[in-house]
C-alpha cells in the first residue's frame, strides 16, 4: 500500500514537473500572465509529492518491507535505525530519488527567492527547471522505479555494502547533491537568459548567489568524500583520480571558474557570453558525472548500477540537454554585446580570464585523462587506463601558475591596473614570503626534502601570505580610525584563497613526505618508522552487531614515552560476507599516524601496513576554510532581495550600482 | 601599447597555456597509458615488450601458496585458456580469493608477472573485462539461487 502510494505521489510529481515546464516555457514565449502563473505552484507541488514519495521510501526502509524489491536487497533489521534511513540512498534507485528531492528543493528555493524577479524570466527559469526533472522523473519511473514489488516477499533481506556504512554516508551524497544538482539553478539561469537574448548585470547577480550556495556544497561534498575513503577503505590516501571523483571535481573545476566569471560579468559587462557557456558547461559535467557514476562504464566503489539500459537512457538524457543549451547558445551568443568596453591588459578582467584559462585548462586535461579509455575502448583499440601519474604530471603543473596569479589578481583594478598600485599592495606579504621562502629553502636543503616539497610549500606561503592582504589591511585603517569597511563578499574571498593555500600546502606535504611500509610481524614484535616505534602487542577475535572479526592491539612509543593505543580491525559482516579493513588512526595537526590490517601470513604473522602522514589533515581543513569562504561571500547583503524594489523589476532596469561591491580601492 | 598589440599579447599568452598544457598531456599520455590485456593476449604476444601493463584473470584454485611469515604470495591467473603465474609482495586486498576476477598489474619477467599492485573490483559478479566464463562459478550459482528465493519482480 506504502510503496503504490509512493508510486502514485511520483507520477504525480513527473506530471507536475511537465506542466511547470510547460506553463513556464510556453506562457514566457507567448506572454500569457495566466500560464506563467502556473509554474511557481506546480514546483511547489512537484516538491510536495516527491518528498511524500521519498518519505513512502523511507518508511519502507525503517520497516523493512520486503516485498519491495529494492527494500529486501538494501535494508535489514540488523542495521541501526540511522543506517535504515541514509540506506535509502546507499544503492542505485534510491540515490535517483535523493536526486529529485534536491532538485525539487533547489526548484522551490528558486520559486521562492525569484517572486521579486521580472515574471517572464522568472517563468523560464522554472520552465528549464521543471525539464531537467521531467527528465529524470522518467529516468527513474522507466529504469530504476524503487517501488517494485517482489512475491513472494523475500524472507531474508540484503545489506549495504559494509563500507557505506558509515556516519559520513548519511552527508556526504546529501551534499554532493546539493552540489551537483544546484548547478543546474546556474544553468536554468543561463538558458533563460539566452531564451530572452538579454544578460545584463542584474542577470550575473541573480545568478551568482546561486552558482556560489551550489559550489560550497560541492566543495563540502567532495571533502567529506576524501575524508571518507581516508579513513574508511582502511589503506590511506584520500584522492585516487578514479573516474568518480573526477566526475565530481570537474563541475568543481567549472563552477569555479564560473564564480569568477560571474564577476566580471557582474561587475563589468563583460565576459557574457563566456559566462553563460561556463554556466551550461558546469551542468553538463554534473550530467555526465552522473552518466559515468550509473551507467556501469566504470567500475568502481560508487558504481552500483550495472545496467546498459539506464546508461543509455541517461546518455540520451546528457546528450539532448547539452546539445539544445548548445545549439540555443550559438543562435543566442552573438546578441550578449558586451558593454563593459576593453581592458587593459593589466587589469582585473585579464587575471580572471587567465584564471578561467588555466581552471579549464585543468578541467580539459581530467575530462581527457577519464574519458580517453573509454573512447579507446569504443573504437575498439585495446584497453587502456589511464593513471594517476597522468593526472599528477598534467594537472598539477596547470595549477602552479593559478597560486601566483591568485596571490595578485585580487589587487588589480578594474579595467587598467597600474603597476606601482598593485606593488604598494602586495609589497609587504611579498617581503614575508621571501623570508618564508629562504627559510624553507634551508630547511629543504638540511631536510633533503624533494623539490616538489620546496615548490609547493613556497607557492602554498604565497597564496596564504597574499589572502590576509585584504582583511589586514582593512582592519589597520580601521585602527587608524580611517573609513574601512570590510565587506562579506572581500572577507569570504579572502578566506576561500586562504583555504586554497591550505589545502596546497596540505597535499604538498602530506603527499611528498609521507611514508608507508607494509611489513609482515607478528605479536610481541615492534617496528619504528618515522620516529615511532610500533609494538604488536596482540591479535584477538572480536564481534559487533553484525560483523566478527579480529582486533589487534598495537602501542606506539614516541622516542622512551608512550604516544598511543590504536586497535586496527579486520571485520567480515553477515548475512553476506563483505570484509572491511578498519584502520586504526592517530589524527593530529603535524602529522597522523595509521596502522591498518592485512592478512594472516602463517606462523602467526600479519602483514600490517605503516603509514606516516604529515598535515593530511590541512587537505580538508583548507577544503572546508574554502567553503566557509564561500559561504560568507553568499551572505553579503547586495545578494539579498530587496522588498523596497518593485516586484517584476525589468530586466535591464537600474539594478543596485554594480560597483557598490567588492572594490572600495581608494 | 596599442589595443591591437595587446589583444596579440593575450591571445599569444592563452595560446602559449594552452600548448604546454596539451603538451604536458601527450608527454604524460606517452608514460603513464597503461594496456590491459588477458592471458590469452599475453600468450599470443600482445603483451608491451618493456614497461608495466595490466593483467585480469581468475584466481586459480589450489594455485596460491605463500612462504609462511613471508609477505610473498605465488598465484595464476586464468581466463580459462590460459594461465600466467604471478607473484606479489605486499598486502593482498580483503575482496582477494580464490575464483575471485582480479586486475594486477606489473611486468614480466622471464615467464613470471611480477605484480606491483593487485586490485579486487567490489561485487560477487565482477569479470575483469575480456575474461567468460565457460560454466557457471559457485559464485554465480549461488547469485542465482539467490535470484529463485527472491523470485522475479513485480511491478505494483
Amino acid at each position: 500500500m506504502i510503496a503504490e502510494i509512493g508510486v502514485y505521489a511520483l507520477i504525480l510529481a513527473l506530471l507536475l514537473a511537465l506542466s511547470q515546464s510547460f506553463f513556464g516555457l510556453a506562457g514566457a514565449a507567448t506572454r500569457r500572465l495566466r500560464w506563467m502563473a502556473v509554474a511557481r505552484p506546480a514546483a511547489y507541488g512537484q516538491l510536495f509529492f516527491m518528498a511524500l514519495s521519498y518519505s513512502c521510501l523511507t518508511y519502507l526502509f525503517v520497516i523493512s518491507d520486503y516485498s519491495v524489491r529494492y527494500v529486501a536487497k538494501y535494508s535489514n533489521p540488523l542495521m541501526p535505525f540511522f543506517y535504515r534511513v541514509a540506506g535509502v540512498w546507499g544503492a542505485h534507485e534510491g540515490s535517483m530519488m535523493l536526486w529529485l528531492l534536491v532538485l525539487g528543493i533547489w526548484t522551490v528555493l528558486v520559486a521562492i527567492f525569484s517572486r521579486k524577479l521580472p515574471v517572464e524570466f522568472s517563468s523560464r527559469v522554472l520552465g528549464v527547471l521543471g525539464v531537467i526533472s521531467s527528465g529524470f522523473f522518467l529516468f527513474t519511473l522507466l529504469t530504476s522505479n524503487p517501488f517494485v514489488r517482489m512475491l513472494p516477499p523475500a524472507l531474508h533481506g540484503g545489506t549495504l555494502n559494509p563500507i557505506l556504512e558509515d556516519p559520513l554516508l548519511v552527508i556526504h551524497p546529501p551534499m554532493l547533491y546539493m552540489g551537483y544538482v544546484g548547478l543546474s539553478v546556474a544553468f536554468s539561469f543561463s538558458v533563460a537568459a539566452l531564451i530572452s537574448g538579454r544578460m545584463d548585470a542584474a542577470w550575473a547577480r541573480w545568478t551568482r548567489p546561486w552558482t556560489l550556495a551550489a559550489w560550497v556544497f560541492l566543495t563540502i561534498g567532495i571533502i567529506l568524500g576524501s575524508f571518507w575513503s581516508y579513513y574508511e577503505l582502511g589503506w590511506g590516501g584520500w584522492w585516487f583520480w578514479d573516474p568518480v571523483e573526477n566526475a565530481s571535481f570537474m563541475p568543481w573545476l567549472v563552477a569555479t571558474a564560473l564564480i569568477h566569471s560571474l564577476a566580471v560579468s557582474e561587475k563589468r559587462g563583460a565576459f557574457k557570453s563566456w559566462t553563460a557557456l561556463l554556466a551550461i558547461a558546469g551542468f553538463s559535467l554534473s550530467l555526465l558525472g552522473t552518466f559515468l557514476v550509473r551507467s556501469g562504464v566504470l567500475i568502481s566503489i560508487h558504481a552500483f548500477a550495472l545496467d546498459p539500459k539506464r546508461g543509455m537512457f541517461i546518455l540520451i538524457l546528457l546528450g539532448v540537454m547539452t546539445v539544445l543549451a548548445l545549439i540555443l547558445y550559438l543562435w543566442r551568443a552573438p546578441l550578449l554585446w558586451n558593454t563593459g568596453g576593453g581592458f587593459h591588459f593589466l587589469s582585473r578582467e585579464s587575471f580572471i580570464l587567465f584564471n578561467n584559462v588555466l581552471l579549464i585548462a585543468g578541467c580539459g586535461a581530467v575530462f581527457l585523462g577519464t574519458i580517453y579509455p573509454l573512447f579507446i575502448e569504443v573504437l575498439g583499440l585495446g584497453k587502456i587506463s589511464v593513471g594517476p601519474p597522468y593526472f599528477d604530471h598534467v594537472f598539477i603543473p596547470i595549477m602552479f601558475p593559478l597560486f601566483i596569479l591568485i596571490g595578485i589578481g585580487p589587487f588589480v583594478s578594474w579595467k587598467r591596473g597600474t603597476g606601482s598600485k598593485i606593488w604598494r599592495r602586495i609589497r609587504w606579504p611579498f617581503f614575508f614570503w621571501f623570508l618564508a621562502a629562504l627559510t624553507l629553502i634551508l630547511v629543504a636543503v638540511r631536510q633533503n626534502w624533494p623539490i616538489e616539497t620546496l615548490l609547493g610549500t613556497v607557492f602554498g606561503v604565497w597564496v596564504l601570505l597574499t589572502a590576509l592582504i585584504e582583511p589586514v589591511r582593512r582592519l589597520v585603517l580601521r585602527f587608524r580610525g580611517e573609513p574601512a569597511r570590510l565587506t562579506p563578499s572581500v572577507l569570504g574571498m579572502s578566506i576561500a584563497h586562504f583555504g586554497v593555500g591550505v589545502v596546497v600546502l596540505g597535499i604538498t606535504v602530506s603527499t611528498t613526505l609521507g611514508i608507508w611500509r607494509d611489513m609482515p610481524l607478528k605479536p610481541g614484535q615492534s617496528y619504528q618508522m618515522a620516529g615511532f616505534t610500533y609494538r604488536f602487542d596482540r591479535i584477538r577475535p572480536a564481534r559487533g552487531h553484525n560483523w566478527k572479526g579480529v582486533r589487534a592491539t598495537f602501542s606506539i612509543h614516541q622516542g622512551r614515552s608512550s604516544f598511543a593505543i590504536v586497535h586496527p580491525e579486520k571485520r567480515r559482516f553477515f548475512p553476506d560476507g563483505g570484509t572491511t579493513t578498519n584502520a586504526a588512526i592517530v589524527g593530529g595537526v603535524l602529522h597522523d599516524l595509521f596502522v591498518s590490517l592485512g592478512n594472516p601470513l602463517g606462523k602467526g604473522r600479519w602483514s600490517i601496513r605503516f603509514r606516516y602522514e604529515p598535515m593530511v589533515i590541512l587537505v580538508w581543513l583548507g577544503g572546508l576554510i574554502m567553503a566557509l569562504g564561500g559561504f560568507l561571500a553568499l551572505c553579503d547583503r547586495r545578494y539579498r532581495i530587496r522588498f523596497d524594489e518593485p516586484p517584476y523589476l525589468p530586466l535591464d532596469g537600474p539594478g543596485p550600482s554594480p560597483d557598490s561591491g567588492m572594490e572600495s580601492h581608494s | 601599447m596599442t589595443r591591437r598589440y595587446q589583444r596579440l599579447v593575450m591571445v599569444l599568452l592563452m595560446l602559449g597555456c594552452v600548448s604546454l598544457a596539451v603538451g604536458f598531456a601527450l608527454r604524460a599520455f606517452n608514460g603513464d597509458l597503461l594496456y590491459y590485456i588477458t592471458p590469452t593476449q599475453l600468450y599470443e604476444g600482445h603483451a608491451p615488450v618493456r614497461g608495466q601493463f595490466r593483467l585480469g584473470g581468475i584466481v586459480e584454485k589450489g594455485s596460491v601458496t605463500r612462504i609462511p611469515g613471508s609477505m610473498t604470495v605465488r598465484f595464476t591467473l586464468t581466463d580459462f585458456k590460459h594461465t600466467v603465474p604471478v607473484v606479489y609482495t605486499g598486502i593482498l586486498p580483503d575482496l582477494f580469493r580464490v575464483g575471485q576476477g582480479i586486475v594486477v598489474r606489473g611486468r614480466m619477467v622471464s615467464g613470471i608477472f611480477q605484480a606491483t599492485q593487485v586490485l579486487a573490483k567490489h561485487g560477487a559478479k565482477y569479470m575483469p573485462p575480456g575474461i567468460h566464463q565457460p560454466h557457471p562459478s559457485p559464485n554465480e550459482e549461488k547469485m542465482l539461487a539467490l535470484k529463485r528465493d527472491l523470485g522475479e519482480g513485480t511491478k505494483p
